[in-house]
């Protein structure tokens, strides 16, 4: 026993150490072990990332050099901090500060100490650079921007975050992302792929050469260029036109569905999110919670249409025979709901489609739309045959455009109305506000554009998209040249599309004609209410307008939304106005209705609910 | 007795086997310390250039020692263990601090760390102790004396501090069970240690719970004719709750935090996940780094000098106690399994020769010998591979370090020389 006891315990020892040996050596082996590997260090690649072109080949988003003043903590001597400092134009304070930060995160390996310089300070720091050691300059690339507008439309980059790191294994730490627009929506097409290199190290951390002689390396492909649809010059127009007021504009070419312009008020340059200020300018527009400059409006407002949406509802009522063009309405500068009088703008009398359009007449659309309901048994089946044809223009829901944002809007159906009365405790005397498009209607421009454009073609539209070309190839996806039709016959756009030439011709648009373009338009005017201490309070009026021209071979359908802007004629109907002939003619010839649209602003109208102080509405005077 | 007697009877398989040890050592040194200006293997100012000349010591070593009577160990032990005592307790005045321990006698070139001379020491006197005539270990009286010949060096090491050299000394006590200590004090000092890792793993009712199925299994399968003591086995449960229920007083108010944070690295109890990540970062860093390198050895290796961690520096202090990591990434599964098999085969070979001896003073020194090079095997490489918890004491043959490989040689070749020596005496 004693004899024995020592071997058996130099037994029992060999067998665990090789039990765990193979743990660890065979079963915890992994063979692709290079990125934890410390003794490899892994070099990226980085090609540059894809220019953006508008849809005439100009450049919007190119490319800049930036220089990142780089130290290594460990590598660097004593030296002047004061010379330097003055060299990077920098403060001490600051200089210690990013210097103990750099140290924290490692001695060994490189931080940024100063990132972004200018071109002008980089040429003056690089012949003095090779006087510090561990000190370096490391030359990146940035987004340059050849436009100052169309910032929500091209959207940003930024470092990638810890969500981007867990759920796509693509990025490492530092890398930059498209975080909005088309930068995030063509992300990979504009980033490419990025090389690897593998370089073994050796004990003192320097490069001694290719690991496993580069067969694992990677060639860097480079970003594609992306041409856009947005034309250059009429969103920079649209943009200097909302200036000082709040709202959206999307202009879509009606015969391929190709957004012309997306117009968000307020906007902001596209280069503040560029360099060293960016982290400060960001939070500037970021806690702007009034004006609200990073929330798109043109693809995120969700206002009620108000007017424009009586012509889908005249186009629903012919579809089902309820009405013809010559059928007649009676407006006594209103018209009844029960005993409730609900009022009208149009001046009152006779009312056709014609002129029940173009003078936007509430009594006519009152009756057409019980006319609706009244074919059917049921309010019901009244209500899915209208919602059906209403949805086939792209409206209450998403209209799947190549964009990373975007809202259904709303076509309330049956069950909404369940909901909200209680079952079959509606009809449609109770939902009328839908035939003027008030009530429960909420529209994006983006989908009211659209809705234009439908009308435009007679019947059927293209899924608004933004790309127009990837690199040289035309190829885009199948989803945005495939025709969608409405469940409209063609036949019936005919008297709305007159009837909405008239609107320029005698009606709500008389003053806003352009010479030498027919326009087919609709003017809206919708009320606006908000709570202001939890009570309900109405405030001015939001300007709408849809319209698109020329009228017999359509070149752009437009959409026009301004909060607080009275009524549609008024400021919609101007912008739009402008924007046609910009885009048709390329110039303005105007000069005095320009010069009054760019100095207008609303500032006065979005300070009344914040003034605290009572304040008038609506006002004639503008 | 001629000189080429002594050599022809000298086991030179276990020669052959410290040889291997001691090239491989060297090999994994030189592939840990290469720097890329020096060119020659004999230059001094690198550490394996001053390995290859520690090795040339410990051959002077061999050669002395062959050379000296072979009584000459046996009559001076005693004197031998007061010197070395004296130097370990002239640490205290004369001690060079190196890592926060006081252990070394500078001496310029190198430095001299008497508590190896100590190991060699307290082997022999024990072996003098227990060899002579009148020492019975039956006797409670002399368990006493032959556990104070290890106590004392314990004493004056424990404080420098160096428990890795302390728990060195305790392998000695196989010594004691080998010529007759009663093994019951093995059992219980297993069973402590038993009682001590299972309370902290699973708690003082978990404990409680094994005990109560242990017993009952043992009750229900002894034989009816065997009667149980009723009152010991009751007195024997409740000691055992009783150790149990103190792990924790002494665990959170004896032990320090990078004590706790050793045992709790090592058995696992950090659950916090922030906690874990700063513990792995600071006190379980070497033995995290070393685990990854031998794991990204695989399974024939990354090759001589091939190994990138290695040569990246990222395991530290891995020439000395580390230096098993360098064996697996370079070497891997094969290279590993290689080395521990060659240091079983050559402390089997050692326990045959020992038991073969004629004279009792000879086979206890042997005994002694083995002992002491199988603790450092064992914690070292248990700790390398994340078996064990940290303790730093180095791998014999192996780790770079002068005094370590003269007295281990030392140790080893006095008692080949008592081997080879055994026919010729009575």
């Amino acid at each position: 026993m004693r004899k024995v006891l020592l071997s058996s315990f130099i037994i029992v020892i060999g067998f665990t150490f090789i039990g765990r040996l193979s743990y660890l050596q065979l079963f915890s082996f992994s063979p692709d072990q290079i990125l934890e590997d410390p003794a490899i260090k892994t070099v990226y690649d980085y090609p540059e990332r894809g220019y953006i072109y508008d849809r005439n080949g100009a450049l919007m988003v190119g490319n800049q050099p930036a220089y990142d003043v780089m130290v290594i903590p460990r590598e660097t001597k004593t030296l002047d901090t004061l010379e330097f400092c003055a060299l990077l134009s920098i403060s001490k304070e600051d200089f210690v500060k990013s210097m103990k930060k750099a140290r924290r995160y490692s001695p060994r390996l490189p931080s940024v100490l100063v990132p972004q310089l200018s071109k002008e300070d980089y040429a003056s720091l690089q012949e003095k650079m090779r006087k510090y050691r561990g000190f370096y300059i490391q030359k990146r690339s940035l987004r340059d921007y050849k436009t100052n507008s169309a910032a929500n439309v091209l959207g940003y980059i930024s470092e990638v975050n810890e969500t981007d790191l867990r759920t796509n294994p693509y990025y490492r730490a530092g890398e930059l992302k498209g975080r909005t627009g088309i930068e995030k929506q063509y992300e990979e097409i504009l980033r490419g792929q990025k090389g690897v290199k593998y370089i073994q190290k050796d004990r003192f951390n320097r490069d001694i050469g290719p690991y496993k002689e580069g067969k694992l390396d990677t060639l860097s492909q480079l970003g594609k260029e992306v041409h856009v649809t947005i034309d250059k010059v009429l969103q920079e127009y649209g943009e200097r036109l909302m200036v000082g007021k709040r709202g959206g504009i999307v202009a879509i070419e009606p015969s391929t569905g190709e957004i012309l312009a997306m117009i968000s008020g307020p906007t902001y340059d596209p280069a503040l999110l560029v360099g060293r200020d960016r982290s400060r300018n960001y939070s500037k527009l970021h806690y702007d919670s009034i004006a609200q400059p990073t929330w798109d409006r043109s693809i995120l407002a969700e206002p009620s249409p108000g007017s424009p949406f009586k012509t889908l509802n005249a186009l629903v009522a012919l579809e089902e025979g309820v009405i013809s063009p010559d059928t007649k309405f009676t407006c006594y500068n209103g018209f009844y709901v029960g005993k409730q009088k609900k009022g009208c703008h149009c001046g009152g009398g006779v009312r056709d489609l014609n002129s029940g359009i173009f003078r936007s007449c509430n009594a006519y659309f009152a009756g057409t739309f019980r006319k609706i309901y009244g074919k059917f048994n049921t309010t019901d089946e009244g209500m899915d045959v209208w919602e059906k044809h209403m949805k086939s223009f792209g409206l209450g829901g998403y209209l799947g455009v190549d964009f990373p944002t975007g809202r259904p809007g709303r076509i309330p159906g049956k069950e909404f109305y369940d909901k909200w009365y209680g079952d079959n405790a509606w009809a449609s005397s109770t939902i009328i506000s839908n035939s003027i498009g008030q009530g429960e209607v909420n529209v994006t421009p983006i989908q009211l554009a659209n809705m234009t454009a439908a009308i435009a073609n007679r019947g059927y539209f293209y899924t608004p998209h933004l790309i127009k070309q990837i690199g040289s190839t035309r190829n885009i996806d199948p989803r945005y040249t495939e025709r969608k039709y409405t469940t409209i016959s063609p036949q019936h756009f005919g008297p709305v599309i007159q009837a909405m030439t008239n609107v320029y011709e005698y009606g709500t648009a008389k003053w806003i004609r352009i010479p030498d373009i027919k326009i087919a338009g609709k003017t809206g005017t919708v009320e606006n209410f908000t709570k202001i201490d939890g009570e309900k309070v109405q405030l001015t009026d939001h300007s709408i307008f849809t319209a698109f021209a020329p009228v017999d071979k359509p070149r752009i359908a437009i959409a026009v939304y301004i909060e607080h802007g009275y009524y549609g004629a008024r400021y919609a109907g101007h912008i739009a106005s402008l924007m046609i002939e910009k885009y048709i003619k390329g110039e303005i010839t105007r000069k005095d209705l320009e010069k009054k649209m760019l100095e207008k602003t609303l500032e006065h109208e979005y300070a009344k609910p914040f003034s605290g102080e009572p304040f008038k509405i609506n006002e004639y005077v503008w | 007795m001629s000189g080429s007697s002594i050599l022809r009877r000298l086991d030179w398989l276990t020669v052959f086997l410290f040889a291997l040890l001691v090239f491989f050592g060297w090999i994994n040194i030189y592939s840990t310390t290469l720097t890329e200006n020096a060119n020659s293997i004999f230059d001094f100012s690198t550490l394996y250039g001053k390995q290859l000349f520690f090795i040339g010591l410990s051959m002077a070593s061999i050669v002395i020692i062959m050379a000296l009577e072979n009584s000459f160990f046996e009559r001076f032990s005693s004197l031998f263990y007061i010197i070395s005592l004296m130097l370990l307790a002239g640490l205290f005045v004369f001690g060079k601090t190196i890592a926060g321990a006081t252990s070394w006698y500078d001496f310029g070139f190198f430095n001299f760390q008497p508590s190896e001379l100590g190991k060699l020491t307290a082997a022999l006197a024990l072996a003098k102790y227990l060899s002579d005539i009148q020492t019975d270990l039956r006797k409670i009286k002399h368990q006493w004396y032959a556990v104070l010949i290890l106590v004392v060096p314990i004493i004056l090491i424990l404080p420098q501090p160096d428990p890795g050299s302390a728990l060195v000394y305790f392998s000695l006590f196989f010594v004691l069970f080998r010529e007759g200590l009663p093994l019951q004090y093995l059992g219980f000092a297993i069973l402590l240690i038993l009682l001590f890792v299972s309370t902290l793993m699973f708690g003082v009712i978990w404990v409680g719970i094994g005990l109560g199925i242990i017993t009952s299994l043992f009750f229900l399968f002894k034989k009816p004719t065997f009667k149980v003591p009723t009152l010991p086995l009751v007195l024997f449960l409740i000691c055992c709750m009783g150790v149990s229920l103190s792990v924790n007083f002494v665990y959170n108010n004896v032990f320090e935090q990078r004590h706790r944070d050793r045992f709790s690295l090592w058995l696992g109890l950090e659950k916090d996940p922030i906690r874990l990540e700063q513990i792995k970062k600071t006190i379980g860093y070497n033995t995290y780094q070393a685990e990854k390198a031998i794991e990204s050895g695989g399974f024939i290796g990354k090759g001589f000098l091939e190994g990138t961690r290695t040569k990246g520096d990222f395991v530290p202090e891995q020439h000395t106690d580390y230096i098993f990591s360098s064996v697996g990434e370079e070497w891997g599964f094969m290279g590993t399994t290689f080395i521990v098999l060659l240091f079983s085969l050559f402390f089997l070979r050692l326990i045959h020769l020992a038991e073969r001896q004629k004279r009792s003073f000879n086979r206890m020194y042997g005994y002694g010998v083995i002992s002491i090079l199988l603790i450092h095997y064992f914690v070292n490489i248990g700790m390398v591979i994340g078996l064990l918890p940290t303790i730093g004491i180095p791998l014999p043959f192996f780790s770079y370090g002068g005094s370590g490989l003269i007295f281990f040689t030392a140790m080893l070749f006095i008692f080949l020389k008592f081997d080879a020596a055994r026919l010729s005496e009575i």
